[in-house]
């Protein structure tokens, strides 16, 4: 088996161009052992080329691969300890299924081959179809068959390009759960490209957030949707809602911002040093909605804005509404379905939100990165 | 009338699909016939005479053995060399693809007769006597062009991502080629095999220009008996040939069903 | 971390691969079919006979008193094989739409039943159209009672009210021949056809026959052309059909190239009379596929 100098998946300067096109931009990220680690970004963002440089399927045109202290750049495909489980699964059509497992062993010639690739289609609980071809099996269970092919293999980083995607809704969670047990059980390094932004907070315990071949974000699920540090990030991670906003004034622990002659306010340690002109962003669900004549009055420290609800959907487990302010915006409001009243079409209504749910980023950004790749992306990397 | 009306394709094919069997149902009956005179046109009765004694005809079997050994070594000299080139253009980017494309065309676009008559030239100038090796070279030749293109679209079919699996896998090139590509490419060589036999085995117009009297092959042998007098043995084998084609043509089929069935991933 | 030392981007690396596989395969193209043209080229400009060798003279001559005897056999080459041909087309399409479309779980048999007699013996089976076509057979029988024959002898086709070495038999023979290189083509591309789309433009208003010719014909023409190719330039060098079932009046020019080769031994003729064929073929050819805009075909 490979020997154990395995350590962290270092990538140092990588870049890829094509011709004119650069698809990968001078990406630096560190990749800890026996993480389970997410890189996400909509189609093109270079996700997927660059898990196929850690492969060694494709060659960085500059910049070098290290996974512990030995560099795996020059390397090829088939001599590195990298694993993949491609999107189309991959499975060698005229081999069985427990061939298809046990295929990266015979290679290296691993002597128990037979026994160890039981052992991971016990893993993922399909010993029972060992016999059959991949053409017989459903979508989710050659999934599983491309896992166990991998998994088995022990690799030094184990790369899953979008494996999920073909699958429907109710096994995409079922399996979202089992990769997350897997990893546990097994400890390896689990690198995972996706385009979902749910499954990659679902299941990794860092985010890499890429968008045209440059990294956005590094983090783990909770920092990255609550500090997001980008228009970008703030509108593919969840939804954002972001006003035009001039610093006022620094008092204490709080900035006074004004929005359109409303004053709001943030918590200084969310501004950036020199900041005067800034996006403040707020997400839907820390928008608490109020009715007219309602006797919630709440604190005076909350922030608060009057608008008119344009749209109200109600999906069961919350009920989504646009609200439009005085000057023209709307606004995404997300109130759980907890049994209080929900608002109708052309009411007016109070939004309050606590000043520390508020997060401010560079006015320069482009306040709809992000939005438009979310809301085209069906799928394709 | 609304019926025939509504089934109009369907009537069609079945008479298309008749006219194209009949000949074949001829010859099958024919072999069971006893003729007059030298000449199997008319039935006269049943007998089974030709089939207790297949070789009864003077010159037919060795023609049949003459065909049958030519068949095979032209079918794995061009199996081998289609295979090599259709790899080369279906996997490999280099100068002159498109020539080489074009050059691998030209001889299925050439009439046989021209085909034949520019091969006879070519053994006159070198010198060569025709004869047995110079009809080799000539089957070879233009089986070449039909394996390079069947075994390229089997490999144009082939999933790109299989291989690099493979190589995912730990599979060094080599490896990768005879436990991945070989056999999923293997159909489309069969299949490229089988339609140069078939041409080889077949064809008399090109033959005919490259042979000498004493290398005279079954289709050659046919000839001749059409002119002189068409011995029911020939029926015989047509027999023979019809039936070993379609338990042959039929078994592949059954091949690729089971394969497929394994194979849809 | 250290600082990374950014190499140079690497050199694509030459594979002499490609080259080493083409090696045989070409090599024989090359010496068994390039340079025999280009012998054949310069055999047709040489004057001389076979008993006294031949002179290279750069005769044109040669090629100008072929055409002028024989043109009637290239007319009649090409006026069979584009007959056959278009023979073939309309007999393959319905049968190749049947196996496609309706057929069903009979797809395969009737693939198999196609493919099958393509593998026996091509002479055997034309001469089979010999017994087919008898004068006291039952097919003949029945074309006379029908008027067929009449009508047949009306369009010059038939030979003395015979079905049998005429005009009439060659073209049987050839459409017979060819009609498996027109229903595989037609076969594979009528079965890519999505039958959702047939479904649509009926949901659009069209009827039967048009959506054939707005929606299926169209989608099925890189099979129609392929199968035209595949049949068209076989059949207009082909004479076993003639000589079997013709007369002296179906004397199609691969009968003229092979006896001005093989009995006249008049070889600069022959090869001016096979570079024309060649020539006229390409020229159908190139102006067919450019016409039907399929040029990726080749």
């Amino acid at each position: 088996m490979p020997d154990r100098t395995s350590g962290d998946l270092r990538l140092a300067g990588v870049t890829k161009t094509y011709d004119a096109f650069t698809a990968v931009d001078q990406l630096d990220l560190v990749i800890p052992r026996g993480s389970f680690f997410a890189l996400l970004g909509p189609s093109g963002c270079g996700k997927t080329t660059t898990l196929r440089m850690v492969a060694g399927l494709d060659q960085p045109t500059i910049g070098q691969i290290w996974i512990g202290d030995r560099d795996i750049t020059e390397t090829k495909a088939y001599e590195r300890n990298v694993n993949t489980v491609f999107q189309s699964y991959a499975l060698f059509p005229h081999l069985s299924v427990i061939d298809n497992v046990a295929f990266g062993l015979r290679r290296r010639k691993v002597s128990n081959y037979k026994a160890k690739a039981m052992e991971a289609l016990d893993l993922v609980q399909l010993a029972h179809i060992a016999r059959k071809k991949p053409g017989q099996l459903s979508g989710g269970m050659q999934q599983r068959v491309a896992l166990a092919r991998a998994v088995v293999n022990r690799p030094d980083v184990l790369l899953l390009d979008e494996p999920l995607g073909a699958l429907d809704l109710k096994l995409r969670r079922q399996m979202q759960i089992e990769l997350k047990r897997i990893q546990c059980e097994v400890g390896l390094t689990f690198v995972h490209v996706t385009h979902d932004q749910e499954e990659a907070m679902t299941m990794a315990d860092t985010i890499a957030v890429m968008n045209a071949g440059r990294l956005e974000q590094v983090g783990d699920p909770a920092t990255l949707y609550e500090h997001p540090r980008s228009t970008f990030v703030a509108n593919f991670l969840g939804q954002s809602n972001l006003l035009e906003a001039t610093v006022t004034s620094l008092a204490g622990m709080t900035a006074d911002l004004d929005v359109h002659g409303v004053n709001l306010r943030l918590p200084l340690d969310r501004l950036a040093n020199g900041a005067s002109s800034v996006w403040l962003g707020v997400r839907p669900e820390k928008l608490r909605l109020v009715l007219p004549g309602s006797t919630d009055v709440g604190g005076g420290a909350g922030n608060r804005l009057s608008g008119v609800v344009t749209d109200a959907s109600f999906t069961g487990l919350a009920t989504n509404y646009l609200v439009r302010l005085p000057w023209g915006q709307e606004l995404m409001v997300v109130q759980q379905n907890d049994g209080m009243p929900r608002a109708a079409s052309g009411e007016h209504v109070t939004l309050d939100w606590a000043p520390e749910h508020g997060f401010a980023l560079d006015a320069d950004q482009d306040a709809h990165a992000g939005a438009q790749d979310r809301a085209d992306d069906s799928g394709a990397t | 009338m609304r019926w025939v009306r509504g089934h109009l394709v369907t009537i069609a094919a079945l008479l298309v699909m008749c006219y194209m069997l009949l000949p074949n149902v001829i010859v099958i009956a024919f072999s069971f016939n006893q003729p007059k005179g030298n000449y199997n046109y008319e039935w006269q009765r049943f007998s089974l005479d030709a089939w207790t004694n297949p070789c009864g005809t003077p010159g037919m079997c060795d023609a049949l053995g003459l065909s049958l050994r030519i068949g095979l070594v032209a079918t794995l000299v061009a199996t081998i060399f289609g295979t090599m080139v259709a790899f080369a253009i279906g996997r490999h980017r280099f100068r002159g693809r498109s020539s080489t494309n074009l050059l691998i065309f030209l001889p299925m676009a050439t009439p046989e007769v021209v085909m034949g008559s520019m091969l006879l030239t070519l053994f006159i100038a070198m010198g060569i006597a025709p004869g047995t090796i110079t009809i080799l070279i000539a089957h070879i030749l233009f089986c070449l062009s039909f394996v390079v293109v069947t075994v390229k679209a089997r490999i144009a079919s082939l999933d790109p991502r299989l291989e690099q699996a493979a190589a995912d896998l730990f599979a060094n090139p080599l490896q990768t080629f005879v436990r991945v590509t070989l056999p999923l490419v293997a159909p489309g060589i069969a299949a490229g095999a089988l339609l140069a036999f078939s041409l080889s085995f077949d064809d008399y117009i090109i033959t005919n220009f490259n042979a000498s009297p004493s290398s005279v092959t079954f289709p050659m042998f046919v000839w001749g008996a059409a002119q002189r007098g068409t011995p029911v043995q020939i029926n015989v084998i047509g027999t023979v040939m019809f039936l070993t084609a379609l338990a042959l043509v039929a078994a592949g089929q059954l091949i690729s069903n089971r394969r497929a069935r394994g194979a849809a991933a | 971390m250290e600082v990374t030392v950014v190499p140079p981007p690497r050199p694509a690396r030459r594979s002499y691969t490609p080259y080493l596989l083409l090696l045989p395969g070409l090599a024989w193209l090359v010496v068994f079919f390039v340079v025999p043209t280009l012998s054949l080229a310069s055999q047709s400009l040489q004057t001389g006979d076979v008993d006294n060798g031949y002179v290279q003279t750069w005769h044109v001559q040669t090629y100008l008193d072929a055409l002028s005897r024989y043109w009637p056999h290239f007319l009649r080459s090409i006026a069979f094989a584009g007959t056959a041909t278009v023979l073939t087309l309309l007999l393959a399409y319905p049968l190749a739409y049947f196996m496609t479309q309706k057929a069903g779980k009979w797809k395969n048999f009737l693939l198999v039943l196609v493919i099958a007699p393509f593998f026996t013996s091509f002479l055997i089976r034309t001469l089979a159209w010999q017994t087919i076509l008898t004068d006291n057979g039952p097919v003949a029988e029945l074309a006379r009672s029908t008027h067929v024959t009449d009508a047949l002898q009306w369009m010059r086709l038939t030979s003395n009210d015979s079905l049998m070495n005429s005009r009439f038999a060659v073209i049987c023979g050839l459409t017979y021949n060819f009609l498996p290189f027109m229903i595989l083509p037609l076969y594979a591309s009528l079965d890519r056809l999505d039958h959702h789309l047939v479904e649509a433009s009926g949901d659009l208003y069209a009827t039967p026959v048009q959506t054939f010719w707005k929606v299926t014909w169209p989608l099925s023409l890189p099979g129609v052309v392929g199968g035209t190719l595949l049949t068209f330039i076989p059949a207009a060098g082909d004479y076993i059909n003639s000589r079997l079932l013709g007369n002296t009046q179906t004397v199609m020019i691969g009968q003229v190239i092979d006896s001005e080769f093989l009995r006249v031994q008049d070889y600069p003729t022959a090869a001016a009379l096979s570079f024309v064929l060649m020539f006229v073929i390409v020229l159908i050819v190139a102006v067919y596929v450019r016409r039907a805009g399929t040029e990726e075909l080749i």
